[in-house]
């Protein structure tokens, strides 16, 4: 054979061994992908219990992608929407899957466990309409809106912290007085997205989501706490790279860890972030949400873990869910996030929170005592499902009536507008 | 006769890797040599260039063209879903959108204003930063092309930054530029207050023409310089002969000859400069306010990070910004056809 030939067939051997190879079977474990966002430890703590998942099931590998909040937000609609997505996620905008997520109901061992375990509300938000009862994720736990302070420089500026009942207008007073006796940079701050603004702007009277579950933003309530936000801006109390540079959610927690800001308005699920970042740096306490025409509320929320309908391994994603509600595990997750729990079971038999740090037990304390002040509107924004048209859309407009770009009347009224148009170019 | 170290092949290093190589090419060459054969046989001789030019038109199709067309099935199409088959026809509804204005230079009588506001961000930066690129470029082009010395070592200076990542260049400035930033840090240390040069309108549009000009212009000086360098030294010669001093030189004998390159420099990154997005995107993310907020990041946003997609909207900004760009490119193409001739 001339070697010219021989090449030939050689090459030839190669490609069908290689096409062989491609398409054959592998009878390796079956991989699911879990794309998750962490705020503290919760990639960590998940990997966790997912090792133990794999040791019970050596059929079932299970890949954890810890991915940056932002692509959570950002790119996983698109990636779900393509069918390119994980099979599993822990998403926070339960509105923007519905249609495209795995209905578990069929696939569990016992789906009434699952469905006696979980807020109806929650599940409800993650249903596509005319569904009443599919199980399609499950919060992993449950957040509460509330302000983080720096209890050190309060201290060391002799200012007495103000009491439970105290409003807006009395913290802002007080940490000001902060900042002028002890020299930290700025008073106060709230993180700019339309989540955390409405518990305060709520706790003023604001009315934002009507009987029929259709928001309105230009209330007395939701214009004072911008007039509020602004006075802070016009009097330097407050860090303004937070509300006035960002395209996104841009917390004030990181100034407030650094020792610059005297107190933050964010939630419960920065607890465990805090703790380790601030170490022994200063003490700080979370305190319950001031007070005013409208009451004292914060703003429930909390992120959710969900199974695509794209998936190729249907009953092995709803073995891992299964796996992930039980009892002994969820309270496991929520011992070491740090997270109030929002399974039924665990919450009855109460959680054993894994640290000895009184800063953090204080603070879920505090956390735990605001739930049943949470007014209705304050629990069905976030499963609304165009909370996060509200969100986005309220941090950019107030960010301008904050430059002076737009008056308030003029925000409130583009905002209503941005959210009618989201709503009608969703539902079209 | 032959002398016995004659009959032993060669088997230095540099003969092994030789040979080898050869016969990894003609094995490589002998795969497709059978079955290129039969192709030229069949096809003919004249046609078989098209086969060989397949590859690049299916990357051209694939990537580009595709995408192009995909962008009009959108354009004409509303609703939040992905999938152009399952949107519905809305035709020209999202034109009519972001064009209705009552008075096209107020932004707040438009129905879509964020869009204005952008269309007027992205002029006044594209305006500044352009005239300002030129310039620096320019400026630095000649004096790098002059006798100077460690000229190797400013070259590459100037040429570094270019080799940054756009995300990298925010990060950088925005940790000098912030509020608890490097360069407050040196004004407050010497008694000064604090200037927000983040949160402040003016400051922030300032600063993103500022870093867009020192990330780029690198790219632009190696171009004007290799356009100086093609200038014949007898001209200038000639004009010092004359009497001219080096002032009348540059503007009478520099200038006109450099005006084909500085022509492409002017229209790359005026292209450039439309389509601002990663720099200003990471570094003020488009504020305060709006303040920063270009074109780029509006289609960006109503594309991709708005809760809820809007997709006609984005692609109709980015078709009008592409007949733009387009307009300008053929009033390029015309002048230099004017001045070529």
């Amino acid at each position: 054979m001339k070697p010219q030939r021989l090449l030939i067939l050689l090459s030839v051997l190669v490609i069908t061994a290689l096409l062989i190879t491609a398409c054959g079977g592998s009878d390796g474990p079956v991989e699911i992908r879990f794309t998750i966002y962490s705020d503290g430890n919760e990639a960590e703590v998940m990997r966790g219990l997912l090792d133990q998942f794999e040791a019970a099931n050596p059929d079932i590998t299970v890949v954890l992608d810890e991915v940056p909040y932002q692509t959570i937000d950002e790119q996983l609609p698109v990636q779900v929407e393509t069918g390119e997505g994980p099979d599993i996620a822990r998403i926070t905008n339960f509105g923007a899957y519905r249609g495209q997520l795995l209905d578990l109901l069929p696939l569990l061992e016992d789906d009434d466990y699952f469905t006696n375990n979980f807020p109806e509300p929650v599940l409800a938000a993650m249903r596509p309409d005319g569904d009443t009862n599919g199980l399609y994720g499950y919060p992993d736990g449950l957040t509460v809106t509330g302000p983080f302070v720096n209890k050190t420089l309060f201290d060391q500026a002799g200012v007495e912290m103000p009491g439970p009942d105290a409003s807006w207008a009395d913290w802002t007073a007080a940490t000001a007085a902060v900042v002028e006796a002890s020299g930290a940079q700025y008073a106060i701050s709230v993180d700019r997205t339309g989540h955390r603004f409405a518990g305060p702007a709520m706790s003023m009277g604001a009315t934002l989501i009507d009987s029929d579950g259709n928001f309105t933003v230009d209330t007395p309530g939701f214009r004072a706490f911008a007039e509020t936000i602004n006075g802070w801006h016009t009097d330097g109390l407050t860090p303004e790279e937070v509300w006035l540079v960002g395209d996104s959610v841009n917390s004030c927690i990181d100034a407030f860890k650094s020792g610059e800001l005297v107190m933050c308005m964010t939630g419960s699920w920065q607890i465990n972030g805090t703790a380790t970042d601030v170490g022994d740096t200063f003490d700080w306490v979370v305190v319950p949400n001031p007070s005013g025409d409208g009451g004292s509320t914060g703003v429930a929320g909390g992120a959710g873990v969900v199974a695509f309908a794209d998936t190729e391994h249907p009953e092995e994603v709803a073995k891992v869910m299964e796996f992930l509600i039980q009892a002994e595990n969820y309270s496991q997750w929520s011992a070491q996030t740090l997270f109030l729990p929002a399974q039924t079971d665990v919450a009855t038999q109460g959680v054993d929170f894994a640290t000895d740090d009184q800063n953090i037990l204080d603070a879920l304390t505090v956390f735990t005592a605001e739930i049943p002040k949470l007014q209705d509107q304050a629990v069905g924004l976030n499963v609304h499902p165009f909370a996060f048209a509200y969100y986005r859309n309220s941090a950019d407009r107030i960010s301008q009536y904050l430059t002076g770009e737009l008056t308030l009347d003029e925000a409130l009224e583009r905002l209503q507008q941005d959210i009618d148009d989201a709503i009608a170019e969703a539902s079209g | 006769m032959t002398t016995r170290s004659q009959d032993i092949p060669d088997q230095s290093p540099k003969t092994i890797i030789e040979r080898f190589w050869n016969r990894s090419l003609e094995f490589i060459v002998s795969i497709f040599d059978v079955p290129f054969r039969y192709l030229q046989r069949w096809m003919g001789m004249r046609r078989m260039p098209y086969i060989f030019v397949i590859p690049n038109l299916l990357i051209f199709g694939i990537f580009i063209l595709f995408p192009m067309l995909l962008n009009f099935a959108y354009a004409f199409t509303g609703g939040s879903n992905f999938i152009p088959t399952e949107r519905r026809w809305v035709g020209f509804d999202n034109f009519s959108k972001l064009l209705n204005c009552t008075n096209y230079f107020d932004p707040n009588t438009c129905s879509q204003d964020l869009f204005w506001r952008a269309v007027f961000n992205t002029s006044g930066y594209v305006i500044a930063q352009v005239a300002l690129m030129v310039l620096v470029s320019l400026l630095t082009a000649v004096i790098l092309n002059r006798r100077i010395k460690a000229r190797g070592f400013f070259r590459s200076v100037f040429f570094y930054p270019v080799l940054l990542s756009p995300i990298v260049v925010a990060l950088i400035w925005k940790w000098i530029l912030q509020e608890n930033g490097v360069l407050n840090g040196l004004i407050t240390a010497i008694g000064f207050e604090s200037v927000s040069f983040l949160a402040n309108a003016n400051w922030a549009q300032f600063w993103v023409v500022m870093i867009s000009v020192w990330a780029y212009m690198g790219f632009y000086t190696l171009i004007l310089l290799a356009g100086l360098q093609g200038i014949p030294s007898e001209l200038y010669e000639a004009a010092k002969i004359d009497g001219a001093n080096e002032l009348q030189s540059f503007f009478r004998v520099t200038l006109p000859l450099l005006m084909p390159t500085m022509l492409v420099v002017l229209v790359l990154s005026f292209i450039r400069a439309v389509q601002i997005f990663d720099i200003v995107f990471a570094f003020t993310g488009g504020g305060p306010g709006t303040a920063t907020q270009y074109l780029v990041q509006f289609i960006y946003d109503n594309g991709f990070a708005s809760p809820t997609r809007q997709y006609g909207i984005a692609t109709t900004a980015s078709i009008l910004m592409a007949g733009v760009l387009i307009i300008f490119t053929i009033v390029q193409l015309v002048l230099q056809r004017e001045d070529n001739e």
